[in-house]
């Protein structure tokens, strides 16, 4: 059971921070103005050259080795739900760590998307 | 139903981008629910073909992890993680984490879906029920614009 809480912690926190770091490195890049492959691989390439992704990529793999270890003992439609509770963690480092402004109804949405996820989660 | 836009929300979205914006976000976040969820369950397929993962000794934790990457379902399953990662980049350029993220939990309807479907897993009621709040909550998120802060040039 120990380590199964290590590997969602790790899930959770290691990769919503993996997360964050891609968002700081989109925001930096710039937006995709029109939705085409071409453009869409430019920003791709341009994003690549940053370091905030190689250091969220890192954390991201981190996280989905954790999760393949854990779906190997546990259905996924249980395993992925919990990591959901990923979502508080996610918009205070929006806050924080990209400077997004998080209104009322953002958090009330957000309150349930957690609400929701402790449901499914009670329900096994 | 819409909030009056805060002066941030004014001045970093023009009335111009509105539509464009959305319909990208909305795509983009489309794409993610679909793939994400695929990706994972095509892992849960591959993973379980395997049985329980022993970390100890080293030995059967390779042993394991070979047999895993030895099979095509994984990498149907990376190449859909792949796609998902992609879809969430490009709507990462185009709106806030806040919202993305939060949005893409509509994922788990697909999720719970593909359970019963693919996998023969039992769902609850409860479960059900939990997955509507989800849905309630991202309908919240969605009144929300998809960005707050300045994109740099």
């Amino acid at each position: 059971m120990t380590l199964e809480y290590i590997l969602f912690i790790l899930v959770i926190v290691v990769g919503t921070g993996g997360e964050l770091c891609l968002g700081r490195a989109m925001k930096e890049t710039g937006e995709l103005e029109r939705l085409h492959p071409s453009d869409a691989f430019k920003l791709i390439g341009r994003a690549l050259r940053l370091k905030w992704i190689w250091i969220g990529v890192a954390m991201m793999a981190t996280a989905f080795f954790s999760l393949v270890t854990l779906l190997s003992f546990e259905d996924v439609s249980f395993v992925v739900p919990v990591t959901a509770l990923s979502y508080l963690v996610g918009a205070v480092g929006g806050i924080f760590f990209l400077g997004e402004h998080v209104n009322w109804q953002r958090w009330v949405g957000i309150g349930l998307v957690c609400i929701g996820v402790t449901m499914v989660v009670i329900s096994h | 139903m819409n909030p009056p836009l805060t002066e941030t929300q004014t001045e970093s979205a023009p009335s111009t981008v509105h539509t464009p914006l959305h319909l990208k976000t909305y795509l983009l976040i489309g794409v993610m629910i679909v793939t994400g969820p695929v990706g994972n369950l095509l892992l849960a397929k591959s993973t379980k073909q395997v049985g329980e993962i022993k970390v100890w000794p080293l030995s059967e934790l390779v042993g394991a992890f070979v047999g895993i990457f030895g099979s095509f379902t994984i990498w149907a399953g990376i190449s859909c993680l792949i796609a998902f990662i992609i879809a969430y980049m490009l709507a990462l350029s185009v709106a806030d984490y806040s919202f993305v993220q939060p949005a893409a939990a509509l994922g788990y309807a697909v999720i719970a879906v593909l359970g019963v479907l693919v996998l023969h897993e039992k769902v609850a009621p409860l479960h059900w029920a939990g997955i509507a709040v989800i849905c309630l909550g991202v309908s919240f998120i969605r009144n929300t614009h998809p960005r707050t802060t300045e994109t740099p040039d």
